[in-house]
């Protein structure tokens, strides 16, 4: 054992692909499951949530007209990126919620597997979801799903990295950008996760992380008119109903909060909660009675 | 060239109008708790056509509770069986279409070439769509056994009456759900004749209840606590509120709302069939239709080109008896909306853009405006923002590709666009970064039950039509 002193880390927010402290200077301790001091987080302010979305909406043209293929590399270069970091999140994540060395190694393992299940989703939803419609008329018709735009996603409170991942991966596999708000409590694994984002080809903007007060962060997200949609995950009953009467205001789309499992593979229901569907119409033309005119 | 026209009106003797209605809760027709009634008019001439139950909170809770009751039967029927309730409903629909057609027309003011050739075909084709999905869930996208939610509160508009009740009625009870519908209070005479249509069907009793009714009643339903899930299509106003009712909620909620279409017409779009997607983009129904094509962008070089074609296009539409074949614009639907579209044309005017209509006499009695051009608008035009929700176009132009997406996409809405260009890619490209739900390239106004229909930002969420359509009325 050596009596080095070791090198607290800094844990700032994750927007626009840089790494700023809150605009307000603010910061909150966090604490580990049993209240002993872990770090201070920034206290993220309205202003750091507008700027969030400023940088998430300039992200949004260049990550929704990637290619799907494209995405789905990227996403799997985030899950080889955690694989190399497994255990620092290890260890965050045991701190954060408590859990038992090999109990938090399970749950770092299902996240990277997790990133690694939505990474090979990009270029299928498509496919599933979208498809030709055999309209009756000589037209040509097709549906294909796109992205809503900016997304807020209020991480779940307890789960705060398996959690986490299982709310943000789905919103950005489909071209979506998101501002993300921590677990409010354990924020730690989350204000990590910039940084391996920050190094997995995501572009800057895409995710943005804050920690801070949920609900002094949320309130500004889901009443903004520039945000498209909003993942209510991690917001209790009051708060989730203040919040969806806010977003009506634009007429965001709204997930609201249910009991989640997420150790369960999941659904496509958190992807196609931040699609919207369009659909081309063409007429198709005539060759006439015996098809000859080619 | 003027023509001259004989006319040639449709009987209307194909239709019996009864003098008074009454609500139709759990299969039988029944006053408003409260007694209340309210008469609905001829938008064309302004004879009262008929005396009609006025719902209130009261009768909501009866429809819901007889709903409920409903409920747990339908739901548990097997796909197959309610499959045949909703394929007897299409094919009488078919049989009785001439007379719902006329029934229409009298009731909205829309031409009877519309009712006849469009409404009509179309809510058969919808009943006959969904009817076949009932007993086919399981292959739907939407897991092995999906689920219906429940009592569905349903609120439809005045621009296709029966139309909106077939885009709501039948995914609906396809997928096992049972209704209360509440139609608008200017055209409440076809969703009446719709329960007639239930009744001959044989549907079992609260399955379908219509409540005809104001606003009061519409709002008093979708906050019932006992609807689980509430579809509404109407004005974004409107349905912003609803989202704030059901916030905190259990319901499920899908909203269809305004729009202010962008049509773009590039320089290289075959003209004649462009002016023909125009005309038919922003004055087919008088264009109280959603999805209008009520922003028409086009390419400077070619706007005189086809500003001059459309004018005369437009010079040749007849105006007048909505029940005459010939007939191309019919009345307003009431006058609380001529009023709107009046006010609003005004204010183009007072900000600036230049207003030209084509000579058009209007009759003397019901509710009329002439098809309407405005020209020398900007982005900044109150007339280029707000939906009219009437047959007043406003004239836009744009040099680049890019300008015209940046243009199109320049509202709060994003329901549908056109494209009129004779280049492919151009098409997809433009189409690709439109936000709207629904995007017609050389054509406009293309409706099909298998088609999905809806809106991006404030036009609304969620997908009428179509696979996508199911989703609505099922719980995943």
């Amino acid at each position: 054992m050596s009596d080095r002193l070791s090198v607290f880390k800094t844990y700032k927010l994750y927007v626009g692909g840089k790494f700023p402290r809150s605009e307000s200077g603010r910061v909150y301790e966090v604490t580990d499951a049993k209240g002993n001091w872990l770090a201070n987080a920034p206290l993220s302010s309205r202003k750091d949530a507008r700027d969030a979305v400023v940088a998430a909406r300039k992200a949004f043209g260049g990550w929704s007209g990637a290619t799907a293929y494209n995405r789905g590399q990227v996403l799997y270069r985030v899950a080889e990126m955690l694989e190399g970091r497994k255990e620092q999140f290890v260890r965050e994540v045991a701190e954060a919620e408590g859990l038992s060395k090999a109990k938090a190694a399970a749950v770092v393992d299902a996240t990277i597997d997790r990133w690694v299940w939505y990474a090979g989703w990009t270029d299928k939803i498509a496919q599933v979801i979208g498809g030709a419609n055999p309209v009756a008329g000589p037209y040509f018709n097709l549906s294909s799903p796109e992205p809503t735009g900016v997304v807020a996603v209020l991480a779940p409170q307890e789960s705060s990295f398996l959690g986490l991942v299982s709310v943000v991966a789905p919103v950005i596999a489909t071209g979506n950008t998101a501002v993300v708000i921590a677990s409010e409590k354990a924020p730690l694994p989350a204000l990590s996760l910039g940084e391996v984002l920050a190094t997995s080809d995501v572009p800057g903007g895409v995710v943005n992380v804050l920690s801070g007060r949920t609900a002094e962060i949320a309130a500004p997200l889901a009443a903004h008119q520039d945000v498209n949609a909003i993942d209510l995950a991690g917001a209790d009953e009051a708060l989730a109903k203040e919040l969806e009467i806010a977003a009506a205001d634009n007429l965001k789309r709204v997930l609201r909060p249910q009991a989640v499992d997420y150790f369960e593979t999941p659904g496509i229901e958190r992807m196609t909660a931040f699609l919207e569907t369009k659909t081309v119409w063409h007429p198709t033309g005539s060759l006439g009675a015996s098809g000859s005119s080619y | 060239m003027a023509f001259e026209y004989a006319p040639a009106p449709e009987s209307r003797a194909i239709v019996d109008i009864a003098p008074s209605y009454g609500l139709f809760i759990d299969g039988e027709f029944t006053e408003a708790a409260d007694g209340k009634v309210f008469k609905t008019v001829s938008p064309s001439t302004e004879e009262v056509l008929s005396e009609v139950a006025r719902a209130g909170a009261e009768d909501v809770d009866r429809a819901v509770k007889a709903a409920r009751k409903a409920f747990e039967k339908w739901s548990a029927l097997p796909g197959s069986e309610r499959a045949k309730y909703l394929f007897r409903i299409a094919r009488i629909i078919q049989e009785r279409s001439r007379e719902l057609a006329v029934l229409e027309t009298l009731d909205n003011g829309k031409p009877i070439k519309e009712t006849r050739d469009a409404d009509l075909p179309l809510v058969a084709a919808h009943f006959f769509y969904y009817a076949g999905w009932a007993d086919k869930l399981g292959h739907a996208g939407f897991g092995a056994d999906p689920r219906p939610l429940g009592v569905a509160g349903q609120v439809i508009p005045w621009n296709f009456p029966l139309l909106m009740l077939a885009w709501k009625i039948a995914p609906a009870l396809a997928t096992g759900n049972t209704v209360v519908l509440k139609p608008a209070e200017t055209t409440p005479l076809s969703a009446l004749f719709f329960a007639d249509i239930c009744r001959q069907a044989g549907l079992p009793k609260g399955v379908v209840n219509i409540l005809p009714g104001y606003g009061d009643a519409g709002a008093a339903l979708v906050a019932h606590p006992d609807v689980n899930k509430v579809a509404f299509t109407g004005s974004t106003a409107v349905g912003k509120e609803i989202a704030r009712t059901v916030a905190g909620t259990r319901k499920k909620l899908t909203l269809e709302l305004g729009g202010k279409g962008a049509n773009i017409v590039f320089d290289d779009a075959p003209i004649d069939q462009a002016v023909e997607g125009i005309v038919n983009g922003i004055f087919f129904n008088q264009g109280q239709v959603c999805c209008a094509g009520s922003r028409l962008l086009v390419q400077e070089s070619i706007q005189d080109e086809l500003l001059d074609s459309l004018k005369r296009r437009l010079s040749t539409l007849r105006l007048g008896d909505p029940l005459d074949k010939n007939t191309d614009i019919g009345a307003i639907n009431s006058a609380e909306q001529l009023a709107r579209i009046t006010a609003l044309a005004e204010q183009g005017e007072a900000e600036g853009a230049e207003r030209w209509s084509p000579a058009c006499e209007l009759p003397e009695s019901g509710y009329w405006f002439a098809p309407t051009l405005f020209t020398n608008v900007t982005q900044a035009h109150t007339i280029a923002r707000d939906e009219i929700f009437g047959p007043v176009l406003s004239v836009l132009t744009f040099r680049t590709p890019d300008e015209a997406v940046a243009k199109a996409n320049n509202t709060q809405y994003g329901l549908s666009a056109g494209i009129w260009t004779e280049k492919g890619s151009r098409i997809l490209a433009v189409a690709n970064k439109l936000r709207a739900g629904v995007v017609w390239s050389n054509t406009f106004n293309k409706f099909d039950p298998t088609s999905p229909f809806g809106g991006y930002k404030e036009s609304g969420f969620g997908r009428e039509g179509g696979r996508h359509g199911l989703e609505a009325y099922l719980d995943v």
